[in-house]
């Protein structure tokens, strides 16, 4: 019993001295401060995280921990969202059939529950989240520029739900969208039905139709059916994810390099 | 081996050969050449890219179709027959026929028409409309849209879905928007 933990050191020890524990770990294990802080800064993992962390920015009743919360959400619902592809498939014919049978015969049938109230919930927690950073005014110099990405954040998860809002292809989808994108008929110039839409014109022909107008481009035809389906379905698991993440990336380093979370800079 | 040893001592010094070098003027001008043929591969491909967006076939229904012999429709009658692969509904009263638009004004649902009330509800928002296509209840700003219609040669019923006409911007007299029978 004494010997175990000096036994347990000595394996440890030889652990760390084979080859392959040094390609892996180039520092070895950590004695002091400095190696410590190699240790963070050599592991792409671990490097995500600040070497430091000042005590106030910890404090729940601060920051409510939304941003991380939100973060937190999207890996949740990209993981059931992968998973969900597996079974659906974006047709007119099978999309609505797929989703019930994603209830009703798929193994652990919660899987569509779960990404469809994590993607509620990560409305609610971005919005939070922008709610808090307005309150303690962290919008302030020098984070004016990381409030302008965090609003493009919030306006690219607008859009996620809107995009995925289609997918399910029942009836409360299919008007929605047709709601939705009749918006776009009416943006001004480039919407069919929208004002100036008969400035970009040759003569006669008009270049802004029904069939020609951003609302069209956005469906892939006059109204919402298979083309509009293919590309919600394309844009909201690949499109709009890609876009989200790069502005992620940019997002959470801003926060380390404009003086780490929350906190007076 | 001077080349390595410029310290060297030397009565006679060759000259060290230096790479061939640009003026300022020459690389100005090329640099621009090449951000300009880089701008033009990108706008090029961007403006590919939105066409790309367009499809050029569309797996739709026609815009415009036959719709059969006044006499098949009765008078005073609101026909469902073309609704679902149209958008249309044919109707006849005292005097025309006109094509009305399933596109309620409001934000684009398909109203319903019930026959025991005589007027076309929207399920979406509650939007109202009588037989003739004009509004009378629920948030639709305006009358439904009526399509060109006209007499083939042979007497069918054409209607052509690519035309609108709108009472609110005094078309419904317009003689393309109803056929007289």
């Amino acid at each position: 019993m004494s010997d175990q933990p000096n036994a347990l050191a000595k394996f440890l020890d030889w652990l760390s001295k084979t080859q392959v524990a040094k390609a892996i770990f180039r520092t070895g294990i950590p004695k002091n401060r400095r190696q410590r802080m190699t240790v963070m800064l050599n592991n792409v993992f671990l490097h995500l995280h600040p070497v430091r962390l000042p005590k106030h920015a910890v404090k729940i009743k601060y920051t409510w921990c939304m941003g991380g919360l939100s973060f937190f959400v999207f890996l949740v619902l990209t993981v059931t969202g992968i998973l969900l592809m597996f079974y659906y498939r974006p047709t007119v014919e099978y999309a609505y059939g797929d989703i019930v049978d994603l209830r009703e015969q798929v193994p652990l049938g919660i899987m569509r529950e779960i990404h469809r109230w994590g993607a509620h919930l990560m409305v609610i927690t971005v919005w939070l989240h922008m709610f808090r950073v307005f309150m303690t005014g962290s919008y302030k110099p020098p984070r004016e520029f990381n409030w302008i990405i965090g609003v493009v954040l919030l306006v690219l998860t607008m859009l996620m739900s809107f995009t995925g809002y289609l997918l399910p292809w029942d009836q409360l989808a299919i008007w929605a969208i047709t709601v939705g994108s009749n918006m776009a008929g009416a943006t001004p110039i480039l919407g069919a039905a929208g004002p100036g839409s008969n400035l970009l014109a040759l003569g006669d022909v008009n270049f802004v139709t029904s069939a020609s107008d951003a609302r069209f481009a956005m469906l892939g035809g006059r109204f919402v059916g298979e083309g509009a389906l293919l590309r919600f379905y394309v844009l909201h698991c690949i499109g709009l994810p890609f876009i989200i993440m790069i502005f992620m990336i940019i997002h959470f380093w801003r926060v380390r390099k404009d003086g780490g979370i929350s906190g007076p800079v | 081996m001077t080349e390595t040893k410029p310290s060297t001592p030397s009565s006679n010094p060759t000259p060290v050969p230096q790479p061939p070098t640009m003026d300022r003027r020459t690389f100005i001008k090329w640099s621009a050449v090449g951000w300009a043929a880089f701008a033009a591969v990108i706008g090029g491909y961007g403006t590919m890219i939105v066409r790309y967006l367009f499809p050029n076939v569309l797996f739709e229904p026609k815009q415009e179709f036959r719709a059969g012999l006044p006499e098949e429709y009765q008078v005073g009658e609101v026909s469902e027959r073309w609704k679902d692969a149209y958008g249309t509904w044919i109707v006849r009263d005292s005097e025309k026929i006109y094509a009305l638009a399933t596109i309620c004004t409001h934000l684009g649902c398909t109203p319903n028409w019930m026959q025991n009330e005589a007027k076309f509800k929207c399920p979406c928002h509650g939007s109202g409309f009588y037989m003739t296509g004009i509004h009378f209840e629920g948030p639709a700003p305006r009358p439904l849209e009526r399509y060109r219609i006209f007499l083939s040669d042979d007497g069918e019923i054409v209607v052509d879905k690519t035309r609108k006409f709108q009472q609110e911007k005094g078309e419904w007299s317009d003689p393309e928007s109803f056929v007289t029978v």
